[in-house]
């Protein structure tokens, strides 16, 4: 079966990302395929390339994007909801005369059709974090 | 055609769920499928009359839900058992097409559909 994911929360101050992570992972171990994982409203966040959490605790942005490389999944972060927190990649950073760049390698800026999309060509959407 | 249903379950301010579940489905809208909303649990709050965030430097959601109608979104409903559990009147709702429905029907909306989007 095709699945997609949505993730509406923040890593680390909300367990359910890494629910979503354990999920997507079983998704796969048994056999079906992940079409799109869809960070919106605070999930942004997982996408960030500089978040460094202690060495003994798990850095969830950099393991999405190890299953993403991987398995071959597209990771996608909501504009509207990153610009608004403060993710940016390089053309929004110069878009909007930022300082910085900080989406992690293999997630990708794009829109609220991403969502659409995933919806309406997955068997099964699954929403995290709400 | 994929049948939708986007599940709004916060109450509009204090955080951004009721805000980003609504644009998430103005979005939805450009994209021809067949979109349904449901208000449930604190999300009918977003349903009072008079809301005035102005003071907590937010954008009045109400007003903001009167933009579905203009998206062509027509089938609008409210979990009326969430009213009651909070002392709410169902006939000052904005939103004159909603239609209020109880547990069972909920139960059966929620089954028709191929994609529940819940926030």
């Amino acid at each position: 079966m095709l699945f997609s994911l949505v993730i509406l929360s923040a890593p680390y101050s909300n367990q359910s990302s890494m629910t979503a992570f354990e999920f997507a992972k079983t998704l796969l171990s048994e056999g079906h395929k992940i079409h799109r994982i869809f960070f919106y409203s605070d999930g942004i966040h997982n996408a960030t390339s500089l978040s460094a959490p202690p060495q003994d605790e798990i850095n969830l942005p950099v393991e999405w994007q190890q299953l993403s490389i991987k398995e071959n999944i597209d990771l996608v972060v909501c504009v509207a909801a990153a610009l608004r927190r403060g993710l940016l990649n390089d053309e929004e950073a110069k878009r909007y005369a930022k300082p910085a760049v900080n989406l992690l390698d293999n997630f990708e800026i794009s829109g609220l059709g991403q969502l659409l999309e995933a919806a309406v060509v997955s068997d099964r959407l699954i929403t995290f974090g709400a | 055609m994929k049948k939708i249903l986007f599940i709004s379950r916060h109450a509009p301010y204090g955080n951004s769920y009721a805000r980003e579940a609504l644009d998430a489905l103005l979005a939805a809208s450009a994209y021809d499928q067949n979109l349904s909303l449901l208000f449930m649990d604190d999300g009918v709050f977003q349903l009072l009359p008079n809301q005035n965030p102005t003071f907590i430097h937010q954008k009045n959601m109400a007003a903001s839900l009167q933009a579905l109608e203009l998206y062509g979104i027509e089938n609008i409903y409210c979990l009326s058992s969430s009213l009651i559990e909070r002392g709410l009147n169902q006939t000052d709702l904005i939103l004159e097409n909603i239609k209020l429905i109880d547990t069972i029907t909920t139960n059966s909306l929620i089954s028709q559909q191929d994609q529940l989007i819940s926030f």
